[in-house]
């Protein structure tokens, strides 16, 4: 099922077209009309006109966060106050918060991004979708919202709290889809399970469209057998816009509209482009956003572009799953160490639990990385060697997969932190100086 | 056979309040001990406890999400005399039985053992073969 047939199937040869001439109308507007990218150009040298083809866009300069930070509030946006109709504020995962304005003409790309993907994986008018997400500043509740909408969906716009209720609502409405991040459904099987609430017997929920936050292939099959749902990644940044694209039912890897934004990958390092199959940090130009246009924005996630056609019949390019963000990963004692290979290495172990924390913290001169997992009960044993082996049996797993030593705490059922909106599993208590 | 005695072993984070947090919810859950001890090593405890009506206790403690499990273990009446534990632990040993822990607590009928064996069975039998009693869960 497609949403835009003709858009999501368009061969790649005119999806290529449309692309470029989107593109250069972007840049020549902005080069003429925006004092920002005007002089950005004119630094880096390369004028309008040096755009030919497509893949000339490694001409151009890169955007960065800084930037938007630089230029706040007003100083990226393309349009005056009048013609905006939305503010959103991210939610800082990383520094200061960045404001982003959007035009009647931005949300309704937005919106249409969203019905592509919601329809992509079989949600259609007849579904009820919670929108688990929080309401307000934050882009996934109400961006969301409209794309369920627009595909014609009931929504339940509960946003983030009151698990209780939540399930409560869930089970008397037969919600069908929810949208939320995946350590909100966590919390939430959790919270079923405490009070005594089975997903698969009390519900009807069928798929759950998981993101804002980077989440693992681990947690996705134990979100799915809890639960017995099918848990779909949804990728977008409020730069972007907010949430915009998802896996399709094939499930390998997230379709990036083509007609919308151009993905590139490059060398974090050098800044050198990288071939797809390549994993690299994402670079992404948006070409139809009005209030504040992303030109080989860094997003500073990290992910692979998966070139070939996919099986569902869209041509868009595809991403991988994202494996974390170049501002995630941590040095410890010296080694490059992402979040999510922590998560991927504590999934594969059946004992542990879903929840784990991350603490890092310097003794003298020496880092050290403590990891809290929470134990199963079915791995609980009555012996106290039985534990002492099992906490060094992970801590031997992390080693082998990481490279790095680490003290694994066990910790009961219940006392790490649960999280409602995005996860903040890490904890870097170092003093940097 | 009902001289075999559930016990209730909970895990404890071994950080300031847990314990009370446990003993809160076994509080809240009704559940009153009979004697207990905690096993600990650096980072985590093990309450291990003997409690009146072990299975609904169990049930009630589980659904608030406590990590515990029910372990086999037995009771002994300790006469209180020189020795007592040695004739025990002497039987056991003779039948082959091996000792993981014990601990003693003195109710309303007089000085008790609980001990956790490898084969709780074997060792009713062995004790009951040389006249030493284990006790019925209505008898502690």
């Amino acid at each position: 099922m497609y949403w835009n047939r003709k858009i999501e199937c368009m061969p790649r040869e005119e999806l290529k077209e449309l692309q470029f001439t989107r593109l250069k109308t972007l840049v020549d507007n902005l080069y003429s009309n925006n004092r920002f990218y005007h002089d950005k150009m004119k630094a880096a040298g390369v004028l309008p006109g040096d755009l030919t083809r497509m893949e000339d866009i490694s001409k151009l300069p890169f955007m960065h966060k800084q930037d938007l930070r630089d230029n706040y509030p007003a100083g990226m946006f393309t349009v005056p106050a009048t013609d905006m109709v939305r503010y959103h504020v991210s939610s800082g995962t990383t520094g200061k918060p960045t404001l982003v304005g959007y035009t009647k003409n931005d949300l309704d790309y937005w919106t249409e991004a969203l019905a592509r993907s919601l329809t992509s994986i079989g949600i259609t008018a007849d579904d009820t979708m919670q929108v688990s997400y929080g309401y307000g500043l934050f882009t996934g509740g109400l961006g969301l919202h409209y794309g369920a909408e627009r595909v014609g969906a009931t929504v339940l716009p509960s946003g983030t709290g009151s698990t209780e209720r939540q399930l409560e609502l869930m089970i008397d409405l037969g919600v069908t889809a929810i949208a939320c991040t995946p350590s909100y459904m966590i919390h939430m099987i959790d919270v079923a399970d405490r009070i005594g609430v089975d997903f698969r017997r009390d519900t009807k929920l069928r798929r759950a469209v998981l993101g804002a936050e980077p989440w693992t292939e681990g947690m996705r099959q134990r979100i799915e057998s809890r639960a017995g749902i099918q848990a779909y990644d949804i990728y977008g940044t409020s730069e972007m816009a907010g949430p915009m694209f998802t896996e399709c039912e094939e499930r390998k890897g997230i379709h990036v509209s083509g007609d919308l934004a151009y993905v590139e990958i490059i060398d974090p390092e050098t800044g050198e482009s990288l071939g797809p199959g390549q994993k690299g940090e994402m670079v992404v130009t948006m070409l139809t956003k009005e209030a504040m246009p992303l030109i080989r924005y860094r997003i500073r996630d990290l992910t692979t572009l998966m070139d070939e056609e996919c099986e569902c019949g869209r041509t868009s390019p595809r991403i991988e799953r994202i494996s974390g963000r170049s501002d995630d990963m941590l040095i410890i004692r010296g080694i490059n160490v992402f979040p999510s290979q922590i998560e991927y290495t504590l999934m594969r172990i059946p004992e542990v639990g879903d929840q784990y924390m991350i603490l890092v913290d310097r003794e003298g001169a020496l880092d050290t990385l403590t990891i809290q997992v929470e134990i199963r009960n079915e791995a609980f044993s009555d012996r106290v060697e039985d534990m002492i082996s099992l906490k060094r049996r992970i801590e031997s797993e992390i080693k082998k997969y990481l490279n790095i030593g680490a003290n694994v705490e066990l910790k009961d059922q219940g006392s790490l932190p649960r999280f409602e909106g995005k996860a903040k599993r890490v904890v870097d208590r170092r003093i940097m100086t | 056979m009902s001289e075999i005695i559930t016990q209730l072993s909970i895990f404890v984070n071994n950080e300031p309040g847990r314990l009370a947090a446990i003993a809160s919810t076994l509080r809240e859950c009704d559940v009153s001990m009979k004697a207990f001890s905690l096993a600990e090593s650096v980072e985590f405890g093990i309450l291990r406890a003997i409690v009146q009506n072990p299975e609904q206790a169990y049930e009630k403690l589980r659904s608030k999400g406590i990590v515990m499990k029910k372990t086999e273990v037995i009771g002994i009446r300790l006469p209180d005399r020189p020795g007592a534990i040695f004739e025990t632990a002497n039987v056991l040993g003779g039948a082959g039985i091996n000792i993981e822990y014990g601990y003693a607590y003195t109710g309303d009928n007089g000085p008790m053992m609980f001990l956790r064996v490898d084969d709780p069975r074997a060792a009713v039998e062995a004790l009951g073969a040389s006249g030493v009693k284990t006790l019925k869960e209505s008898e502690i």
